[in-house]
Formats: C-alpha cells, sequence, structure tokens
C-alpha cells in the first residue's frame, strides 16, 4: 500500500494502538507516507481524532521497532487529509469485531445507529441487531457505546467518521 | 505584521476552545451519570486535541523559546482571546448543556468557513476539527430539545440556563481588529454574515425545545480584547497551577 519493502511493512504491522491492542496501526490506516532519506525512514503518521492521546505513544513505538532492527525512523505528524474510518482494513475491521468492538458501518446507517434507531449495529457478542445505543461518547474518543437487547452485553461501536 | 495578525488570530480560534474544554475538564468523575461524565470529558478532549494545533501552529510563528505548552500556560489573564461565554461557570447540568449548545452552533460554522481559508495550516485543522464538532453540535441540541421539552422542572432550569447565557453569545460575532484583518485577507470568515445564519440555527433548536431565546440584548464586549470577567483568574490559577509553581515540569 505504501510502496515499502515487506521487513518495513512488517516492521510497521507490528506496532499496534495501544488502546486497541489487536489493531495494527497499519490495519487503523493512520500511517500515511514512508520515505527514505539520508539513511533514515521519515513516516507520515495522522490521528484519528484531534485529541487522541496515543499519538505520542504510537510515535515512540514506531521509533523503539525500527530501532531494534538497527534503523532510524522520524516521525512526522500530518493533519491532511484528515483521516477517515474508510482506511480501516479489511483485516483491521474483522479483528475490531473479534476484540468486541463493532466496526464502523456506512455513514446512513452510522447516523441512524447514533441517532437512536434500532436494529442497526449488530452485537459483537451474540450476533443480534436488536441493539441499542447507551451513549454516543464511548471508552474513547472514537468509539460509542452500545447495549445488546438480547444478551445485554454493553459493547463498543467504532464510530464512523468520514 | 502579518504573522503577528495570524498569530493572535490562532490565539482567538484556540482560547475559546481551550478555555471551554478546561470548563469541560472540571466535570471530569463530577457529571451528573458516568455516560454524560464521559460524553463531556470526550468533548473536552476534541478540542483541547484541536487547541493544540493552533498552538503548535502559533508556536512556528513566535519562534524562540515558544511551544504550545507556553502558548497556553504561560501568558496572563488580558493576553487571552477567548470571549465571555465560554467562561462562564458550570452552575448546573442545564448551564453546561447550553452554554456547550451556544458555542456548538458557532464553532461548526467558523470551522466550516475555515475550511475555504487561504491560510493552508487552517484549512487542514478546520477539516480535521468539523468532524468532531458536528457530533458536538449533535449532542448538545439533542440535550436542549429533551430537557427543555421535558418534565417540568427540567423546562424551568432551562429556561434559566438560556435567560442567563444567551446575553454572552453576541459577543462571538462581535469582530476585533485581528477578525476583521482575518476576514478582508481571506484567512477567516466575516462574522457579520455568520450571525444571521446562527440566530436561525439556535431560534430552531431552542423553539423546538419549547424554550424562549431573551430579546437580543449583550453583556458587554471586550472579552476577546482580554478585559475578561471575573471567572477567568479562577480558571485560571487553576490551569496555570502546576506550570507557575513549577516551570517547564512534564509529565
Amino acid at each position: 500500500m505504501l510502496g515499502v519493502s515487506a521487513k518495513i511493512e512488517e516492521l510497521l504491522t507490528s506496532v499496534s494502538d495501544p488502546e486497541i491492542p489487536v489493531l495494527s496501526i497499519m490495519d487503523m490506516g493512520i500511517v500515511r507516507k514512508v520515505e527514505f532519506v539520508e539513511n533514515q525512514y521519515l513516516i507520515d503518521i495522522t490521528p484519528t481524532y484531534s485529541g487522541c492521546p496515543a499519538m505520542d505513544t504510537i510515535g515512540d513505538d514506531i521509533r523503539s521497532a525500527f530501532e531494534k532492527e538497527g534503523l532510524k525512523a522520524k516521525i512526522n505528524l500530518v493533519l491532511a487529509p484528515a483521516w477517515t474510518t474508510d482506511w480501516i482494513t479489511e483485516r483491521g475491521r474483522k479483528s475490531l469485531e473479534d476484540y468486541g468492538i463493532a466496526a464502523p458501518r456506512t455513514a446512513e446507517v452510522d447516523k441512524a445507529a447514533l441517532l437512536g434507531e434500532a436494529n442497526t449495529i449488530k452485537c459483537t457478542n451474540c450476533g443480534s441487531l436488536n441493539t441499542k445505543m447507551v451513549s454516543r461518547f464511548g471508552s474513547t474518543a472514537c468509539k460509542a457505546l452500545f447495549q445488546c437487547n438480547d444478551c445485554h452485553e454493553p459493547f463498543d461501536y467504532f464510530k464512523c467518521l468520514k | 505584521m502579518l504573522q503577528e495578525k495570524l498569530y493572535d488570530y490562532l490565539l482567538h480560534l484556540g482560547d475559546n476552545s481551550m478555555i471551554l474544554g478546561q470548563r469541560l475538564g472540571e466535570l471530569c468523575g463530577h457529571g451528573p451519570e458516568l455516560e454524560t461524565d464521559i460524553a463531556l470529558t470526550n468533548i473536552s478532549l476534541d478540542l483541547f486535541g484541536q487547541v493544540r494545533n493552533y498552538f503548535q501552529a502559533a508556536a512556528q510563528i513566535k519562534g524562540g523559546d515558544a511551544t504550545e505548552d507556553s502558548i497556553a500556560m504561560l501568558r496572563y489573564e488580558h493576553e487571552y482571546r477567548n470571549t465571555y461565554l465560554v467562561e462562564q461557570p458550570n452552575e448546573d447540568f442545564a448551564h453546561v448543556i447550553v452554554r456547550q449548545f451556544f458555542f456548538d452552533v458557532y464553532h461548526q460554522l467558523i470551522l466550516n468557513e475555515l475550511i475555504d481559508s487561504k491560510n493552508d495550516t487552517l484549512v487542514a485543522i478546520a477539516k480535521k476539527s468539523i468532524k468532531e464538532v458536528d457530533y458536538h453540535v449533535d449532542f448538545s441540541s439533542t440535550w436542549v430539545k429533551r430537557l427543555g421539552d421535558g418534565t417540568e422542572e427540567s423546562h424551568a432550569k432551562m429556561q434559566t440556563a438560556v435567560t442567563t447565557l444567551w446575553r454572552y453569545s453576541m459577543e462571538l460575532f462581535k469582530a476585533t481588529e485581528t477578525e476583521v484583518w482575518a476576514a478582508e485577507s481571506g484567512v477567516g470568515p466575516d462574522l457579520d454574515k455568520l450571525k444571521s445564519i446562527y440566530l436561525e440555527r439556535v431560534t430552531a433548536i431552542i423553539e423546538e425545545a419549547t424554550l424562549r431565546l431573551p430579546e437580543e440584548t449583550v453583556f458587554q464586549y471586550g472579552a476577546k480584547t482580554g478585559t475578561h470577567s471575573e471567572n477567568m483568574g479562577y480558571i485560571l490559577a487553576e490551569f496555570q497551577y502546576m506550570q507557575r509553581a513549577y516551570p517547564n515540569m512534564k509529565w
């Protein structure tokens, strides 16, 4: 995707979002560009939300992953173009679901769900569509809190951001 | 010269979000229920994230030792460019929501205009922030409607908050010299033009909530040029305490 060698891609894939440890930063779509200039890798990353407190940690984690391989990485935080949930890969969406976080839906379904319309977001525990939104803000800026009406399991829904 | 104006304009944009973010931060652990507590602090986090972007740009202009932190923490009261509205105390949940609603509608309008700014940094920040602020508007308008058109008690509390806070809203649209410069140079929006859209949007939601806006009143202008209300000293005393007591401390 970024036109980098398999080794670099593997290194970047080994770094995960500290708040969602099952999701690699590559699958999250926040690595935007990698260039090799004067013996170091210049890596552009973009935040999911402006206030995302994980960005500093992610930068440190990339640097130390590269250092372990004797490589140098320099992190640059870019704002434009703004991140969207469309950049989460299929594999990323699957990891989210397996982890118990409902993956973002399309903008229309998302709006309906967050406006409280029932039967739009699937429960990550039992698969029922009979769910309700508890709060449009969840454990982190990128998630909303849902609950299943059938199995009563509370779960996070990754909000769609376009 | 131009850079100085741009620096000041960045403070105008950042300070409103920062002081409101600080007010919301005061509610951390004190929200009326867990979900609302988390929502308000999430909004605060969004606002502070946006402020960091503004102040990183401001620090580059200022040069020298300036950082996003020194700009946020180490100015004196008269150097802050936020409005009276965001300084207002939390009082009760009605005040928190109405203050948020009055600001969110304004904030959304401003960001939608900044997307077409001639300044690329502002365009990038606005495109990022607008996605978050659309959410804030949804959140605060929903609560305004639910509580305004709720029980007799919630209606009364909301009406009190609307009556108290409305007098601070018009200051948002009273352009300072810097904001006039921003509009004329295509960096920021023409506030005069936005005022009527603002009134329309706010009125629609307030009416749907069975509430009533007072006749257009203005408390006072001047916060944006540094004449703040008494509240501001208390906010800064808490906000700046650690940096003033232990200069350059870090987490």
